[in-house]
């Protein structure tokens, strides 16, 4: 293998191949000392290592601080949210304390998110306060559409839903961004925060099918389109999500470009069966012959970009806060 | 061998949210360069394989692969146990619109569509996905409905602690977004199957870190197939030793 005669190659169809690798000179030290111990074999490995770090899509995206702060401003939404559970009216023991349970677990990643942006120094983000949230979506009139949210089990448990289902796509939607992954100290965090979080939506899920006095929640029947009933699982887009025509833009597409996404990956709808360039159908295996349509979209939940979820948590926050 | 060689040598793959067959164009030919690269490294993956393997223990691999493997192994273990709980007479009994029968034709769907697709993907990543697994259950366990919640709650949290665990060996952005598509769906699963156990019990104590940070307690591949392996015949059980 002629490594000159390939960058020559290289060079008929980009001819800023040298550019681009002088820019990145270390690499050529790296590769001076490691040299005598290549193989043959090895050498198409080590100028592919090259090729990677010389097309290497520059980390235009968040710092991790910046993640973490964004995924704590969610949480104080989630936090203040369930807050406001103790005045609801005819919930079954199960679900009451369902909620409480949930309070808890965001109330300590909202603990957790702190004390790990302390740990990564500069300044933690202040507690937005509940004064920050109109969860009536009124933008601060406490009269938007959800008005009835603090009494009324249905309009609650739809808010909830929304609210875990953006958490989770939120989470997915960081997790690629390069100073997550470069972190796996707080990738693995966020991670074991999303799989809560998706718990959480699947209980609250199971919680609207069964209904606010239901002991046994678990065991209620989903009713497609799955807008009042849903299944655990989202299932296309849902129906538009628990309040069609208001909860859309959470099973919808975000966008894939600008700060707050991850490099080479696509924000698509909840309903997407396009994965890793396969499009999956009745005929993607013959495994999958008879198979109903909605499961080739229920098998993959689909992330978020920062720009869109933030959109999302706008309808949810007072006239004039800048929080998202 | 593979282990001797610089790091960032893993195989990159083709973008896995765009066709994987593209002309090339002038700008994009890192693709082709990365794809090459990458198929050398599976060639030399390959060889540490043979040598570091446990008698009769299938290798996952190393890198990405490793990691896609490991995902594929898992995803045939849930798949195969759904596909053998719907022959099963305790599923057999079930009422036509019954909760758990919709939700088990569900759990069938979404596990063997997870395990295809770790094979299309590994495949298409011009890597050699691991074998078909055999796999063994106590005597009775589709019988009855309480060992066939048990064992689903133990592969579904055993699934989402090993996603949140490995997802740190994934090199590659399009891998780990992928991930994180199929393990919410896998706690999402966990969630209503501890539910059908016992109501509430969606984020219990033996999971999720409620007395602490309220995290999802994550297990390293060494630790997941402590318990995998005990539901693989010989000859199927896994050896991860080449991840992380």
């Amino acid at each position: 293998m002629n490594f000159l005669q390939i960058l020559s190659e290289i060079e008929k169809v980009d001819p800023e191949v040298y550019e681009r690798l002088d820019s990145r000179r270390s690499v050529f030290k790296n590769m001076s000392g490691v040299g005598q111990k290549l193989t043959a074999a090895a050498l198409p490995l080590f100028v592919g290592a090259i090729f990677n770090k010389a097309y290497a899509q520059t980390p235009g995206s968040l710092a991790v601080a910046d993640v973490l702060t964004f995924a704590l401003k969610l949480e104080y939404l989630e936090m203040y949210f369930y807050q406001q559970r103790t005045a609801l009216v005819g919930l079954s023991a199960v679900n009451t304390a369902a909620l409480s349970l949930i309070a808890t677990d965001e109330a300590n990643h909202v603990k957790f998110l702190r004390a790990t942006l302390t740990s990564l120094g500069g300044t933690v983000l202040a507690d937005p306060t509940a004064s920050a949230f109109d969860f009536t979506g009124g933008k601060g009139s406490n009269a938007g559409p959800f008005a009835d949210y603090r009494t009324n089990p249905a309009t609650y448990l739809a808010l909830a839903q929304s609210f875990e289902d953006t958490g989770v796509r939120a989470y997915k939607g960081a997790a690629p961004i390069a100073s997550v992954m470069a972190n796996k100290t707080v990738l693995t965090a966020a991670l074991n925060i999303h799989s809560v979080e998706a718990r959480h939506a699947s209980h609250i899920r199971a919680m609207r099918r069964g209904g606010a006095a239901s002991t046994n929640p678990s065991q209620a029947v989903a009713v497609s389109p799955y807008s009042a009933a849903p299944k655990s699982w989202v299932s296309g887009t849902d129906g538009g999500g628990a309040v069609p025509g208001t909860t859309n833009a959470i099973y919808g597409a975000g966008v894939s470009t600008g700060a707050g996404t991850a490099a080479n990956v696509t924000y698509l709808a909840e309903d997407n069966t396009l994965q890793g360039g396969l499009t999956l159908s009745t005929t993607t295996s013959a495994s999958f012959t008879g198979f109903p349509t909605t499961a080739f979209s229920e098998a993959f939940d689909e992330g978020l970009d920062v720009t869109t979820v933030s959109t999302i948590a706008r309808l949810f926050t007072v006239t004039g806060n800048t929080l998202f | 061998m593979s282990h001797n060689l610089p790091t960032g040598s893993e195989p990159t793959a083709a973008d896995l949210d765009r066709p994987l067959y593209t002309p090339i164009k002038r700008r994009s030919f890192f693709m082709y360069a990365g794809a090459t690269a990458g198929a050398t490294a599976l060639v030399l993956a390959g060889c540490s394989k043979d040598d570091n393997n446990s008698p009769g223990m299938v290798n996952v691999g190393t890198g990405d692969v490793g990691v896609l493997n490991y995902a594929y192994a898992l995803e045939q273990l849930e798949a195969d146990f759904y596909t053998q709980v719907r022959s099963g007479s305790y599923y057999m009994g079930l009422g036509a619109g019954s909760a758990e029968k919709q939700i088990f034709d569900d759990l069938y769907y979404h596990e063997v569509i997870h395990r295809d697709f770790f094979k299309a993907a590994i495949t298409a990543a011009n890597a050699t996905p691991i074998k078909a697994l055999t796999t063994v259950y106590p005597t009775g366990t589709f019988n009855s409905k309480a060992t066939v919640l048990a064992t689903a709650k133990a592969f579904e949290d055993l699934g989402v602690a090993a996603y949140n665990g490995a997802a740190q060996y994934i090199t590659t952005a399009q891998y780990l977004f992928i991930a994180g598509k199929i393990v919410s769906v896998e706690a999402r699963h966990a969630a209503l199957i501890r539910d059908l156990v016992t109501e509430g019990s969606f984020v219990g104590s033996d999971i999720v870190d409620i007395a602490g940070n309220s995290l999802e307690m994550s297990k390293l591949p060494s630790v997941v197939v402590a318990t995998a392996n005990t539901f693989l015949a010989d000859g199927s059980k896994l050896d991860v030793s080449g991840l992380g």
